[in-house]
């Protein structure tokens, strides 16, 4: 399966990345990693990149690393759609202190946009 | 630290204070009052039998275990919970959460067998009242756009639209 994963340098990101390189190491997926600007992080996306290449060198599997810019939604389902993925996976969502769950714009952008199936980490 | 969320420029009305009891459409009366960790085993029975289309962004949880740890959450020191009694049982409940920007955000729960009876503009207002008390001066809370029926009891008790860009509206109110 080709696997197009978003990544934001966020906590819930990372968990998603950390998952799907297991199962693309497990099942021979194509793994895509495309790295974008979250102003909530703060990590650079050459912060995030090295990261990410490391632990994809631990791992080995097959897998290829981008960085988005300008509008991030967009570039995942253009991405998504246009170099035929099979799935999509994003993190997206963040609980209050109540416990109350809230989607991101990037999360709920691709689940309403993509044609691709997109599986949600939250 | 404050938040970028937009608030009335007006505060609210003085809102009840608890304890007080009313009388909700179906003529049963319904005692509110001021809830907190010694509430915690009454609340988790009534969470245990809550309709599971009643819950709302991913709260309450569905597992006992979940459900424990969500209430030692909420049932903290520095929120404020109110709890709506008929007959010696908890048939709805609802919090102030405060978070990391000093301000807090409201959620409720009503029985279902409960519901459309006037008991949660009561609930409401009651907590808000109680807040008021504690020098309480920011609320906020989440709720899906879909849900008119809430939104619209919130408006009615006080709270303002801020912000609907995403998948839920924000609505706000201020107490002082």
């Amino acid at each position: 399966m080709k696997v197009l994963l978003g990544h934001s340098g966020s906590e819930l990101s990372w968990e998603a990345f950390r998952q799907t390189v297991e199962r693309a190491t497990a099942a021979g997926d194509s793994l895509t990693v495309a790295i974008y600007d979250d102003d909530a992080v703060g990590d650079s996306l050459e912060e995030i990149e090295s990261q990410v290449r490391a632990e994809l060198d631990a791992a080995e599997p097959a897998a290829d690393v981008r960085q988005l810019d300008g509008h991030v939604g967009g570039g995942l389902v253009e991405l998504a759609d246009g170099e035929d993925f099979d799935r999509l996976v994003v993190a997206g969502g963040s609980r209050s202190a109540l416990g109350k769950i809230r989607l991101g714009s990037v999360a709920e952008f691709v689940v309403l946009n993509a044609e691709t199936p997109v599986t949600l980490i939250r | 630290m404050t938040s970028n969320r937009t608030y009335p420029d007006e505060p609210a009305g003085t809102f009840p204070r608890p304890p007080r009891t009313v009388v909700d459409r179906e003529d049963r009366e319904i005692d509110l009052r001021a809830a907190d960790r010694s509430d915690q085993e009454t609340l988790l029975s009534m969470y245990e039998t809550f309709d599971p289309a009643d819950r709302a962004q991913g709260i309450p949880p569905v597992k006992e275990y979940a459900i424990e740890s969500w209430l030692e959450t909420v049932l903290d020191e520095e929120n404020l919970n109110a709890i709506a009694w008929h007959d010696g049982d908890a048939v709805g409940h609802v919090m102030l959460v405060a978070d990391r920007q000093g301000e807090h955000e409201l959620a409720i729960f009503v029985l279902s067998e409960y519901q459309g009876a006037g008991i949660g503009t009561e609930l409401i207002e009651t907590l808000l009242g109680h807040g008021q008390r504690e020098g309480l001066e920011r609320v906020w809370l989440t709720v899906e756009r879909w849900n008119k029926a809430a939104i619209a009891l919130y408006q009615k008790v006080g709270f303002e639209i801020c912000d609907t860009e995403s998948f839920e509206i924000e609505m706000t109110v201020r107490l002082d």
